[in-house]
């Protein structure tokens, strides 16, 4: 029992949770920064962001060694139970949730405290996942797995998009890089991408350039393999799917997107300015972060923090914070650590032997990937405003537990390795 | 390992892109981009001036001119208020309903979140009482400020006035003043505005989103403290402006008195004049309506803007000129028959009188037009009628460096320059060498197209006084506590005549005052050499014009005064300077032989019928009045003045039926029906 004992504390992967308490404590200083008002400025009063904060950094770290402290066959076994738990949340918060922002997202806890089943839909969509394509005799590549797995995905995604809550449902898209890592084609991922780039310059652009552009393209590549006729095929056939969805991107656009999701993708364009009122937070939050120059104004002297010119900035906008208080010196900080934390968690997925933990490691490294580029890229004014929480940083205890549990997973399930889940 | 191991480098690949990706774009908006910290700054940043006290300004003594008193604005935070009882308020502070709620809407519309003014300049008495209820009224507040005030509402026309910029002002500092801020409009307060205006501080505070105050910035390290305005000392002896002011109440014209030995300015009044406490307070801009409405033109700075023909108080420096050039000996004589023939043309002395002989200072103190059209003549056709023009031109030059016909560069602006006229003139009004001694007599005796301002008279006076020299006349003898003075004000300017020419020409000019035409102006135990002058002009009646300094020996004031459409000099503008002149060198008027009083000529009302200036005004009201009112006699001048006798006669003729139809011919009743020369 005692080598046992030993050799667990020994396998687990210490830098990784050394990165996790690191990003925690960067998010508890910024909160505190964001939220600071000289009339509470006791760092752990609890009736404030970074005091409750604090307490949910205490409870995330106890849940996480209580993870750390689990039988790893738990993990494996209590995935489709923690799915169909997580899965009646989802649909219960649509029933008796609190609409917050326009989202019915939260399930009233008492207390001042309240549950977001969203943000454990994502943990347990990718233990479900992992134990899916994990088993014997599934291979992504064939189709009937293919759309099993698209199912697990899929599921939760819809019951969130009712709430509805954009961003937390293209989390899962993430997935995809999961689903590639597993054998799904490649095309996937290429089409996925040119949607997107069509999307965009479709909506940038004249569609008939576009199109002109697409057919020039076409006709070249012909001309160079006018031999291989099944190409030929191939790119008549995508040719014309491109087309067709060029003309649909406006009937998107107008009538599937909703109004203020067109809007932010409209201000993120430039297509329209509107500087005091839907493009306030998003200028307001380059303000901050650009005026942070090389090393930022300081700890708690960033002017558009302290004077709350940015809104949300202690949830999804509090890479403001960072940027501004810390500079880019901060910035470059902040997302090394999260590049290193990413790379070491893909490194950790495949130095697995069992393939259970590999896709999880995969899932967890995607969707930490997906926030991340998000959260900060709508901070910058990249990528359009959809609410998604930066993760262990953003203030928020939900967001915090499920990505604590998400990771500490996978540190679990590391710890293992050496022996055959 | 497994089949599709090396996906992990692809999907490694892929985020590492996509991170760097957005490690550049922070890069480029935090490091290259600098207008961030631009839009940041001017988030958070709100600077307030601080405005510093404006420089008083004393007279010679020591006494206040003027100085400041706090009055209070009131402001309004639109976001702060609440229901109150508007009806009280509006009571408080003086206004109507409509009124409040004008104000209400546009201070709302103006800035909603911030205070911006809702009432002006409040006076003591009305912020007190409102103090006391401010709790009552939410988001009302009171901010002290500053205000012009004069103790003693005199020299208005010298001291001017404070205004709000124009655009025009703005531009022209290159953004110094900002809209809102004030500025010298006239007077000493425009010319010495950027003495007087003292240094702004600023004080660059913080705000949060919401336009709410969060401490200074950066520790005050940007903040600035404002310095006051430099102190300044006026030459002016506020009790002879005093009594300048009062008696030339109910007349138009000017007095300028100056202080020989230094070129310092003792009197200075324009008539008529104004208060100048109205040009302050929340009346101001109906004040200004009213004024610039007034037919006799208050805002005109008679004393430098008015130019008159000088008339007969030209005839010292027609004398002074001669002498100088050799024309003629003083004792010379010359036989008056009571008129005099150049060219074509007859000249009169004056009420047809015949002088008999005269010689220069007889000359001067019986004003003896032949005599100085002679003299005259002799001047300009010295070299013969073929260099009339180089004659005429060497006389301009001598009547010039006197300082008539250009500007003295009084420390004030909107100064006139007078006229002396060019040879080019009277080529363009007869043709090139079309004109001769005959054709400009006039100028002999300070008529024709001579125009001075009552200041070039004043200095004119100053000279004989200094015997040959001015110091350049000026309304500040100091600016600030250490008496700063400006090196031009200390600088004898000489005019060219030898000292010894001055006595001849002087004792004329006693003449004048102890037996001449001025002899019911005898200040007692005081020797005042003068010269009375009548001034004919276009407008109506002559003006009353008299010039002298006094005492005789080591003269301690110049003096000149005009009232206009008066008559003549002996009448009206002798005995007011014979008044200011005593009390400038004794301190108090004492009675005279005469019988005048200062009661008398200050309760005389001398003012023209309003109807004669109908034709004027009509003409001018469609420009702007002052500028206008310059610019517009000049013109006038050079038109009329050939044709002046023939075209101006019957308008003349109107002119003088109305005036005979005034009830009292009062100088008759004066003088006992005696009437005097000039």
């Amino acid at each position: 029992m005692s080598t046992q004992q030993r050799s667990f504390f020994f396998n687990v992967d210490w830098l990784t949770v050394f990165l996790y308490l690191i990003l925690c404590a960067i998010g508890w200083f910024n909160i505190h920064a964001a939220v600071f008002d000289a009339n509470h400025s006791s760092i752990v009063d609890t009736s404030t962001n970074y005091g409750k904060q604090f307490i949910y950094i205490c409870v995330s770290i106890v849940v996480g060694i209580v993870i750390l402290l689990l039988e790893s066959r738990f993990i494996a076994a209590l995935a489709p139970a923690f799915y169909v738990v997580i899965v009646l949340l989802l649909v219960l918060v649509l029933i008796i949730g609190r609409n917050v922002g326009g989202n019915q997202a939260w399930i009233n806890m008492g207390g001042g405290f309240r549950l977001q089943p969203s943000e454990f839909a994502k943990f347990a969509t990718c233990l479900l996942l992992a134990r899916y394509l994990s088993g014997t005799n599934i291979r992504v590549t064939d189709p009937k797995s293919f759309l099993m797995a698209a199912a697990i995905i899929g599921f939760p995604m819809l019951l969130i998009m009712l709430q509805p809550d954009t961003g937390s449902t293209l989390v899962f898209c993430s997935l995809i890089f999961v689903l590639y890592r597993e054998g799904l084609s490649p095309y996937f991922l290429i089409i996925a991408g040119l949607f997107i780039t069509l999307f965009v310059t479709s909506l940038l652009y004249n569609p008939l350039y576009i199109i002109l552009i697409l057919v020039a393209l076409t006709a070249f590549i012909i001309f160079l393999f006018k031999r291989n006729r099944q190409l030929i095929k191939t790119m008549v056939i995508g040719l014309a799917i491109c087309i067709a969805f060029i003309f649909s991107v406006k009937f998107i656009y107008s009538h599937v997107l909703k109004k203020h999701q067109t809007e932010r993708i409209n201000i993120l364009l430039g297509i329209t300015t509107d500087l005091r009122g839907k493009g306030y937070n998003v200028n307001q939050s380059k303000i901050a972060i650009g005026s942070g120059k090389l090393w930022g104004k300081g700890y708690l002297h960033g002017t558009q923090t302290q004077y709350s010119f940015v809104p949300e900035q202690s949830t999804d906008f509090i890479f403001c914070t960072v940027g501004e208080e810390w500079g880019f010196a901060g910035s470059l900080t902040v997302i090394s650590l999260f590049m290193f934390l990413i790379l070491r968690v893909i490194l950790i997925a495949e130095r697995q032997r069992s393939p259970f933990t590999r896709v999880y490691g995969y899932g967890v490294a995607s969707v930490l990937f997906f926030h991340v580029v998000i959260n900060i890229g709508m901070t910058i004014g990249v990528v359009p405003v959809i609410g998604i929480p930066l993760p262990f940083i953003s203030y928020g205890g939900s967001s915090l537990l499920s990505f604590t549990m998400l990771l500490f997973t996978l540190i679990k399930l590391d710890s293992n390795r050496k022996s055959n889940v | 390992m497994n089949k599709f191991f090396e996906r992990r480098y692809v999907v490694t690949g892929i985020f590492i892109a996509i991170i760097l990706a957005l490690l550049g774009r922070l890069y480029y908006i935090q490091i290259v981009d600098d207008r961030y910290t631009i839009y940041a700054n001017s988030n958070v940043r709100r600077t307030t001036i601080l405005y510093p006290a404006r420089g008083p300004i004393l007279d010679r003594n020591g006494k206040i001119l003027v100085q400041n008193e706090p009055i209070y604005d009131v402001m309004i935070n639109p976001k702060e208020v609440k229901p109150f009882d508007t009806l009280l308020f509006c009571k408080m502070i003086g206004i109507d309903k409509e009124g409040f709620d004008k104000r209400f809407i546009k201070a709302k519309r103006q800035s909603p979140n911030t205070a911006s003014i809702f009432e002006k300049q409040l006076s003591v008495e009305l912020y007190a009482a409102l103090q006391e209820k401010l709790f009552e009224f939410p988001g009302f507040s009171i901010v002290p400020r500053t205000i012009r005030t004069y103790p003693d509402s005199v020299a208005a026309q010298f001291l001017g006035f404070i205004g709000e910029v124009t655009d025009r002002d703005i531009k022209r500092s290159n953004g110094y003043y900002r809209l809102g801020d004030y500025i010298g409009v006239t007077g000493v307060e425009k010319a010495y505005e950027n003495v007087l205006r003292g240094q702004r501080g600023v004080q660059v505070q913080m705000v949060d989103s919401h336009g709410a105050f969060k401490g200074s910035f950066a520790n005050g390290a940007l903040d600035t403290v404002p310095r006051s305005g430099e102190r300044l000392t006026s030459s002016l002896d506020i009790d002879l402006q005093r009594l300048g002011e009062k008696l030339m109440q109910n007349k138009l014209g000017g007095i300028v008195a100056i202080e020989p030995s230094s070129g310092e300015i003792l009197c200075y009044v324009s008539s008529p004049t104004y208060d100048p406490n109205l040009m302050v307070g929340r009346q101001r801009g109906n004040n200004l309506a009213k004024m610039y409405n007034n037919p006799y033109k208050p805002f005109f700075i008679r004393p430098i803007q008015a130019q008159y023909p000088p008339g007969s108080s030209f005839k010292p420096l027609s004398a002074l000129i001669a002498l100088q050039e050799g024309i003629i000996n003083p004792n010379e004589t010359f036989y008056c028959t009571g008129n005099y023939r150049v060219g074509n043309r007859i000249v009169h002395c004056n009420h047809g009188e015949a002088h008999g002989t005269v010689n220069m200072a007889k000359a001067v103190a019986e004003s003896c037009n032949g005599y100085f059209t002679m003299v005259f003549q002799r001047i300009v056709d010295r070299y013969g009628v073929k260099n009339t023009e180089a004659n005429f031109v060497a006389w301009r030059n001598n009547v010039m460096k006197f300082g008539l016909g250009a500007r003295l560069d009084l420390d004030m602006p909107a100064e006139s320059r007078g006229n002396v006229p060019t040879p080019l003139h009277y080529d363009n009004a007869y043709h090139k060498g079309g004109w001769r001694s005959s054709t400009i007599a006039a100028l002999a005796i300070g008529q024709g197209e001579l125009l001075a301002t009552p200041l070039q008279l004043a200095n004119l006076e100053c000279t004989i006084a200094n015997r040959g020299f001015f110091y350049k006349p000026h309304l500040i003898k100091a600016i600030g506590t250490e008496n700063v003075i400006k090196k031009e004000y200390v600088e004898k300017n000489y005019v060219g005549i030898d000292s010894g020419y001055f006595e001849p020409v002087i004792n004329g000019m006693e003449a004048v005052v102890e037996n001449g035409t001025a002899r019911r102006s005898k200040i007692p135990d005081i020797i005042m050499c003068g010269k009375t002058g009548t001034a004919q002009n276009p407008h109506g009646e002559d003006h009353s014009v008299f010039v002298a300094f006094a005492p005789r020996d080591n003269p301690k004031i110049a003096i000149a005064v005009v009232v206009e459409n008066s008559g003549e000099g002996a009448h009206w503008a002798a005995p007011i300077a014979s008044f200011i002149v005593e009390k400038y060198l004794k301190g108090k008027v004492t009675p005279r032989e005469s019988g005048f009083t200062v009661d008398y000529f200050a309760n005389a009302n001398r003012l023209p019928d309003l109807s004669l200036y109908a034709q004027d005004l009509q003409k001018e009201r469609r420009r702007d009045s002052i500028r206008a009112a310059k610019v517009d006699s000049i013109k006038k001048f050079k038109a009329d003045s050939i044709k002046k006798f023939k075209a101006d006669s019957i308008k003349k003729e109107r002119r003088e039926a109305a005036y005979n139809n005034k009830p009292a011919n009062w100088i008759k009743t004066l003088t006992g029906g005696r009437t005097g020369k000039s």
